[in-house]
């Protein structure tokens, strides 16, 4: 038993970190609007150059042999940043998918962008900039190249978020796996952490602000009213993270103990991110309303991902059936704990 | 990242588990905050598991403990609260005062402390609260003048919990004429010694669960002092990150309320909306992601770290889902809810009243939201 991160798992994730909060500022996020991009070429050779992209792929295939595990604090990262470009359904899903059922993970590998569209997901994210799709029918896997397939573009609250339908024809050459495995709750997982990240982001803004912003003679941080709406929303993040890590630790277990734990990281992020969220708009007043104020960026971003791939009513579902139906108290916490008492 | 237990882990969970089974006595004890009986009741308890040296598992053999590592502590807490054993009446004593030992007292202190601390020889209770210095500490009064080789300890002292019955406390004083966080000292004393007068304060249920205890030219020696003279604050702020931060809570006593919460909605649940479920869900949900972090917090731990303003935010996070946990507990149990001594809604009541203290005793949130927006997050001092 040891909750923690590994010398070398810190090391891949602060380089990651290091190079996405440097290259992905609010600025570069309004630059990249106002070329009406939204995908940064540069940085994507770089996360391609770091490996970042087979991080979740076995080695003999080309990557690193590693584990979602492994992909989590890059993925908070890439929510800090509110990052455009898909480098965690790359990494963290497509990949790893493809890699299992011997397709074409050397495209991914090789910066080529592949879209995904699950039935847990009634859109596909940047579909315009993918070369191919991995698309559901009947519960099967699909690959399809995009010039087989129509795109209708659905606008996005968050102008990131690459919104499509996709209408095509399935076929048997198209079919490439009887199932998506365990996809959803990577999916789940994945997200959670970014949302973790955006909202770590929305407190630091909120601070910043806070620290700057003067009324009644003082800074308005040093009011107890202020610091305890920031401090609870760091609470509700801290508190949100750890799950988030075991469920990802604990994803291969592939149980309804561990496929709980994905819910529950979910539901738990997605309220820390919304809390602080709601709390950075709060703390900026009228300017957290503005385009102006770089807060939107965030907000946009973890309202969109709260309901990809589960809504908190599906999970909060989930998680009532598993206290329910599977053993719980002090020394049920772990999913592998629960897998034995259930036999 | 390793999330499963080792074999060893596993063994030493069967260890503990059986001996409790064995132990543990079958009918509830009487309340140790009401009688004296009750009270000796919980130290016969406490003698028994030292017996079985279970006293405190993390101290040094030699110490009246096990030497195990923090996980096994853990693992023995877990166990504890499945097996519904008695809460340990000397918690001021083990969970507070023994770290700090362990940690800023000279060997022949821990000698003399420890060993009776973990056979329930000595049960300990905390005066640091003041009439005048609550959330505010630092404006505590009580004074210790140095006479030779002695100190003449003199004030009031409040909130002491346990002290009704205690036979030893540990107190927060300061030199004459010094201020602030100045000029304090920790010292151990007696609370039957001359010139102590104590006061219980009963609480709104009829329990005394505290007392004042009021000083009046009360002779100690110097050798009870815990850590250097005039620092008793950085000696007491250690005290308070362990109260706050990890001991006196372990996680699974909130993973077993909330498993008895999912019990008392289940055999309710015919007539109970569908909401209900959702709040029974986010309170497991709070007590596992509790434990969750504290095994993070116990595993950074074991690799050298120390406590640091996680102390505040597991604080405000207890409190609070302890507080949730019991209200969706009485809100199930409806118009039977301020039953009193019905076995089944008493006991939530029970629990009601003392959750309702959280997020005062320990620090009140109020000030560990002030720590965290300072301290963690930058935010200026008001």
């Amino acid at each position: 038993m040891h909750f923690a991160f590994t010398e070398d798992q810190a090391a891949i994730t602060e380089a990651a970190r290091e190079m996405l909060v440097e290259s992905c500022t609010p600025t570069d996020l309004r630059r990249l609007l106002a070329s009406d991009e939204a995908f940064d070429t540069a940085r994507w050779a770089t996360i391609r150059e770091m490996g970042l992209l087979g991080i979740c792929v076995p080695e003999d295939q080309g990557g690193l042999g590693l584990d979602t595990i492994d992909l989590i604090g890059i993925a908070e990262a890439a929510g800090y940043v509110a990052l455009p470009e898909p480098l965690i359904d790359q990494a963290g899903l497509i990949a790893p998918l493809l890699a299992s059922l011997g397709g074409p993970v050397e495209r991914v590998l090789a910066s080529e962008i592949l879209a995904i569209g699950h039935p847990a997901n009634p859109f596909v994210t940047d579909a315009d900039s993918a070369a191919a799709l991995l698309l559901d029918h009947q519960g099967e896997v699909h690959l399809v190249a995009r010039d087989t397939v129509t795109l209708i573009r659905m606008e996005s609250f968050d102008p990131f978020r690459r919104l499509f339908r996709v209408e095509w024809t399935p076929s048997n050459a198209t079919r490439v796996a009887g199932d998506w495995g365990d996809i959803v709750q990577r999916g789940q997982v994945l997200i959670a952490a970014q949302l973790i990240g955006l909202g770590q982001r929305c407190v630091d803004l909120a601070v910043a602000y806070a620290k700057d912003r003067q009324q009644f003679g003082k800074p308005i941080g040093s009011y107890q009213a202020i610091k305890h709406l920031v401090a609870t929303a760091q609470v509700a993040i801290e508190f949100a993270r750890p799950v988030v890590q075991a469920a990802a630790a604990e994803l291969p277990l592939d149980n309804l103990a561990s496929r709980t734990r994905a819910a529950h990281a979910k539901l738990a992020a997605a309220r820390a991110a919304d809390l602080a969220a709601r709390t950075a708009v709060q703390v900026h007043g009228a300017m957290g309303m503005t385009w102006e104020v770089d807060v939107h960026f965030f907000l946009k971003r973890a309202m969109a991902l709260k309901t990809a791939w589960s809504t908190p009513a599906a999970d909060t579902a989930t998680v009532i059936e598993r206290m329910t139906t599977a053993p719980t108290g002090p020394a049920m916490t772990f999913a592998s704990e629960v897998a034995q008492a259930a036999g | 990242m390793n999330l499963e237990y080792t074999p060893d882990q596993r063994a030493f969970r069967q260890e503990v588990r059986e001996w409790m089974e064995a132990n543990v006595p079958r009918e509830k004890l009487p309340s140790f905050d009401l009688t004296r009986e009750g009270f000796e009741a919980h130290r016969d308890w406490e003698r028994k598991l030292n017996e079985g040296r279970w006293g405190m598992v993390t101290w040094p053999e030699e110490l009246g403990g096990r030497g195990l590592d923090l996980i096994r502590w853990l693992i023995f807490e877990e166990e504890y609260y499945r097996a519904q054993a008695p809460t340990r009446v000397n918690q001021n004593g083990i969970f507070l005062l023994g770290p700090t030992l362990m940690e800023f007292g000279t060997p022949a202190q821990k000698a003399r402390f420890l060993p009776r601390m973990a056979a329930g020889d000595d049960i300990w209770a905390q005066a640091w609260s003041e009439p005048g210095a609550g959330s505010d500490l630092a404006g505590v009064r009580s004074t210790c003048t140095r006479d030779g080789d002695h100190y003449v300890l003199s004030g009031q002292k409040i909130w002491s919990s346990r002290a009704v019955f205690a036979d030893w406390a540990f107190g927060l004083f300061r030199e004459p004429g010094s201020e602030r966080h100045k000029g304090m000292s920790l010292i151990l004393f007696p609370l039957d010694a001359p010139g102590v007068t104590r006061r219980p304060i009963e609480r709104m249920d009829g329990e005394q669960v505290f007392a004042e205890v009021f000083l009046d030219e009360v002779r100690v020696p110097v050798t009870d002092r815990l850590g250097g003279e005039g620092e008793g604050w950085k000696v007491c702020m250690a005290t308070a990150g362990f109260e706050r931060g990890l001991l006196l809570r372990s996680p699974a006593r909130y993973q077993h309320a909330a498993s008895k919460l999912i019990a008392l909605y289940q055999a309710n649940k015919d007539r109970l909306p569908a909401s209900m479920a959702e709040r029974v869900a986010q309170s497991w949900m709070d007590a596992d992601a509790y434990a969750l972090a504290i095994y993070a917090m116990c595993s950074r731990l074991a690799a050298g770290g120390t406590i640091g303003l996680e102390s505040s935010t597991n604080k405000i996070f207890w409190s609070e889902l302890d507080m949730a946990l019991a209200q969706t507990a009485l809100d199930i149990l409806g118009p039977y809810a301020e039953l009193r001594g019905a076995e089944l809604p008493g006991e939530w009541l029970d629990y009601w009243v003392f959750a309702l203290a959280g997020p005062i005793y320990a620090g009140s949130n109020e000030i560990q939201r002030n720590i965290i927006a300072e301290r963690m997050l930058g935010l200026p001092k008001g």
